[in-house]
């Protein structure tokens, strides 16, 4: 038996996602069709030269010019099979784009050459990931150097993960066990060692995980004491009349910028303002904010993102109603404009 | 017969026996020695190259990197892919076959601009002479892609250097092709239409157009990624202010439309070995030969499918996955109007026929596994994986070098005067189509299961599919020296091989081999299509004599 398994060269991954099963059956349709056209197009190769193979060295066979009907069909079918692939290809990316409105939100850092993930309740880990089996889970990513991926075969999915922008991932584990993740995009000598595992487990011993282990706060209220630390309370004041925009209820919402135009205040724009506060201003503010590159990691970005967000259901709404808000875009507003 | 093919090649001045003074070479403007001097200087790269290739299947026999560290096995599949694609690929079937075929397909003397000509060989040797300093200094790491901000700030190793020679490789392409589309313009014989043009020559007028439009813009890409490594100036990396995702748009702005200057000629080849293999017109000619033009235009229009997981808009994913299956048509048009040309020919079993029909089986696989890679929602597991790297090799190996090959063996008697050992063509062809497959195969399989590409070291469970690729590939290594061998003693011990030994058309086939300098001793004037095999003497002559190359 052990023998046997030896010999025995596995085909797929596991399937522990709800996109593994989806994936793996446009695999298994595409590899249908090309196994199809391949033996088709070898079989006839074949057949003709067996058939029409040169049997005196002056012969010249009678001359075919072509056949109008023939090139027709075999342009016109191989399109529209080819169409069929696209619609389902994108199906499925437009799926796994659009990360659900509820899902457990996990904030991962590559660095060379290093995974760290932190869990909404503040429990840290570093090339691993612990997640509870049937939930949806976003991840949220970023870079602190060059780019990565963050690759998770059993689950089909993979995101890189950028400097300078968040790009996001999402999935529902959907069968218990410990899967390869990896990275995928070459980040340097060490590249191949940045490995890890993703260990999904029954929701009661995620929840047992979480409680184990160093305590740690809350991404949102170490965002707070951050915000306290770094000042910027001094100016965004939890009532209107300070001198940056209120920050609670900003959240999720549009805002009014001083060019005219509006933004959703987001992930990346809160991002954005912290690093390049210059770039949007919100109207009828006089851009004074200093910049904090440098100053700030991108943990703690995320945590300062964190706090604000924990201050959103709070008040009534920030004021503005940009109509031509940029939020139909699913994707977290990764094609942000640096101007 | 053979003793007059004798008489003839001694006495006779060829464009071999013209000069035999270095100087003769090295000064040449003869587009026939040019020819030479670039497969002299290629053969040298995919040697450089192939060393590389083998390092890699060597350390990845075991799942440990065991053979050399981290950091030399990344240099090493960086130099492997950048020797192969700058210095070998790309320059291999233009430049070589290309410029010899080229003029002699046209009844031309020689190209339109011959200085021009040679000043693209020594700007090639400048780039690849800059590259090979390269090489000496330790190499670079930053993989062929040269993604910043790890290639423009973080990496130790000679970006700019590599850069710099890839930036002056570039130009040596763009003369080629702006050389090339006038004289294909020009340059034609009385009669010679463009439909009755070989569909080689249209297939080098698709490639000249990318090389002319599409290498500009590596040439801006890397000299910018340039200014920010040695500058700072922030145009990448975000950290100065740049945006990393904008090098991607534009390095894949040329290097897809690149994937196309490498198959596009060796499709041009492979339309030359299927007609004159079986003695047949190619079926559909005007399908072919627009076909060429038709990758060459939408080629321009799908970089974006290398960036469907780097957060791209979901919108431009779908749009560059519809077009990249807009592509796949006119290749297929190929495959299948070849296989229609096989009907009802007279099928030589020769060696050229092995290769053209091994470059249909593979670019077949070749071109539908990129049906699955073009998927947007099947791509995100796929990206970056052993799929991508099964998927491109079995395009450039499988089917520009196959191509290559091929086109070496039906040209071969032109090119020397003297006929390789047809049994030890067979024999390679058939090692090299086992070898190949054998070697990438596997890493089909492999890339489905998660194998990412660039590791050094990987996990266990990949051990059996890397070793067997590792098997395949040595004897691959077989199949590739045999032909450098057989041919080296063919150019000495072969038989004369006479003005046309396959009873092909063309009218490279009506001058003597090897050809006079000038080409042609006359003006050939052309009242027929391209294959039209009722008019070629040495088949008519066949039934009478036993001199045509049989074996």
């Amino acid at each position: 038996m052990s023998l046997l398994s030896y010999f025995f060269i596995p085909f797929l991954p596991e399937q522990a996602s709800n996109f593994a099963l989806e994936v793996d059956l446009l695999y298994f349709f595409l590899i249908a069709l090309t196994a199809f056209f391949s033996i088709a197009i070898a079989v006839a190769a074949f057949v003709f030269m067996l058939k029409y193979r040169r049997r005196r060295n002056d012969e010249v066979p009678a001359q075919i010019e072509g056949a109008l009907k023939l090139e027709i069909a075999w342009t016109v079918i191989p399109f529209l099979i080819s169409m069929f692939i696209f619609a389902w290809g994108a199906k499925l990316y437009y799926q796994m784009y659009k990360p659900p409105a509820e899902a457990l939100e996990i904030f991962v850092t590559g660095k060379q050459w290093m995974w760290r993930a932190q869990h909404p309740d503040g429990q840290r880990e570093i090339n691993a990931l612990h997640l509870p089996l049937g939930r949806r889970v976003k991840l949220t990513m970023t870079s602190e150097d060059v780019i990565h991926a963050y690759y998770i075969p059993a689950f089909r999915t993979k995101m890189d993960v950028v400097p300078g922008r968040y790009t996001t991932s999402w999935f529902v584990p959907t069968k218990p066990g410990t899967y390869h993740l990896f990275c995928a995009e070459y980040c340097g000598t060490q590249h191949s060692g940045m490995i890890g595992s993703v260990i999904v487990m029954e929701p009661a011993d995620y929840q047992t995980w979480l409680a184990g282990g160093p305590k740690s706060a809350s991404p949102a209220a170490d965002g707070q004491k951050l915000f306290a630390s770094l000042a910027c309370n001094t100016c965004h004041k939890e009532e209107d009349g300070g001198r940056g925009p209120k920050l609670a209820g900003a959240y999720g919402k549009p805002v009014k910028l001083a060019t005219g135009t509006s933004v959703v205040v987001d992930d990346a724009y809160i991002r954005e303002s912290i690093l390049t506060p210059q770039a949007k201003i919100v109207a009828g503010y006089t851009p004074i904010m200093p910049t904090f590159q440098g100053q700030v990691s991108e943990e703690q970005i995320a945590q300062l993102i964190a706090y604000i967000k924990s201050l959103g259901s709070s008040s009534e709404g920030a004021s503005g109603s940009g109509g031509e808000a940029a939020g139909s875009a699913p994707q977290q507003g990764s094609e942000t404009k640096k101007q | 017969m053979a003793t007059e093919a004798n008489v003839l090649t001694e006495n006779r001045v060829t464009y071999l026996n013209a000069g035999h003074t270095v100087k003769s070479w090295l000064l040449t403007l003869d587009h026939k020695r040019i020819g030479l001097l670039y497969l002299f200087a290629i053969s040298f790269f995919f040697l450089i190259g192939g060393i590389y290739a083998t390092l890699i299947r060597l350390e990845l026999v075991t799942p440990q990197g065991d053979l050399m560290t981290a950091e030399m096995y990344n240099r090493v599949f960086t130099m492997h892919g950048v020797i192969m694609i700058f210095f070998f690929l790309i320059p291999s079937i233009p430049a070589v076959l290309g410029n010899f075929l080229l003029p002699l397909m046209l009844g031309a003397k020689d190209v339109a601009f011959p200085r021009l000509n040679l000043l693209s060989w020594y700007v090639f040797m400048v780039g690849g002479g800059l590259f090979m300093l390269t090489m000496i200094n330790g190499g670079i790491d930053t993989g062929w892609t040269f993604y910043p901000p790890y290639s423009s700030i973080y990496s130790n190793s000679q970006v700019t250097l590599a850069g710099v020679s890839i930036f002056i490789t570039g130009f040596s392409s763009i003369l080629t092709g702006l050389n090339f589309m006038v004289t294909i313009h020009t340059m034609r014989a009385p009669g010679l239409t463009w439909f009755r043009l070989p569909l080689f020559v249209w297939a080098h007028y698709a490639t000249s157009l990318i090389q002319v439009l599409g290498t500009p813009v590596i040439a801006i890409t890397v000299l910018a990624l340039a200014f920010e490594r040695t500058l700072q100036i922030g145009i990448f990396d975000p950290k100065l202010g740049g945006d990393p995702v904008l090098f991607q748009h534009m390095f894949w702005f040329y290097s897809h439309p690149a994937v196309y200057i490498m198959i596009l000629p060796s499709m041009g080849v492979v339309s030359e070995l299927v007609a004159n293999m079986t003695r047949k017109r190619v079926f559909g000619y005007h399908f072919v030969a627009f076909s060429s033009l038709a990758i060459a235009v939408f080629g321009f229009l799908v970089w974006g499918h290398h960036l469907f997981t780097t957060s791209q808009s979901m919108y431009a994913g779908f749009v560059f996955s519809l077009i990249s299956y807009a592509v796949a048509i006119p290749s297929a048009i190929k495959i299948f109007n070849w296989t229609a040309t096989i009907y009802r020919g007279s099928v030589s079993y020769d060696t050229p026929m092995i290769y053209a029909l091994a470059f249909i089986g593979l670019f077949t696989i070749g071109g539908m596994t990129g049906l699955f890679l073009a998927a947007l929602g099947l791509d995100v597991h796929l990206q970056d994986t052993y799929f991508v790297v099964a998927h491109f090799h079995y395009v450039m190996v499988g089917g520009a070098i196959i191509g290559y090959l091929g086109g070496l063996h039906l040209w071969f008697p032109k090119i020397t005067g003297k006929m390789y050992p047809e049994i030890w063509g067979r024999i390679s062809a058939a090692v090299i189509f086992l070898g190949f497959n054998l070697t990438f195969f596997p890493q089909f399989v492999l890339g489905y299961l998660g194998m990412p590409r660039r590791y050094h070291a990987y996990v266990p469970e990949f051990q059996i599919l890397h070793v067997l690729s590792s098997a395949g590939a040595s004897i691959l290594a077989v199949g590739f020296v045999m032909p450098v061998l057989y041919f080296a003693w063919a150019v000495k011990y072969g038989q004369p091989a006479g003005r046309n030994p396959w009873g092909a058309v063309g009218l490279e086939w009506q001058t003597p081999s090897p050809p006079p300098p000038e080409n042609f001793t006359y003006t050939p004037v052309i009242t027929t299509e391209a294959y039209e095999f009722e008019h070629v003497e040495e088949i008519k002559n066949a039934g009478k004599t036993e001199t045509l190359q049989t074996a």
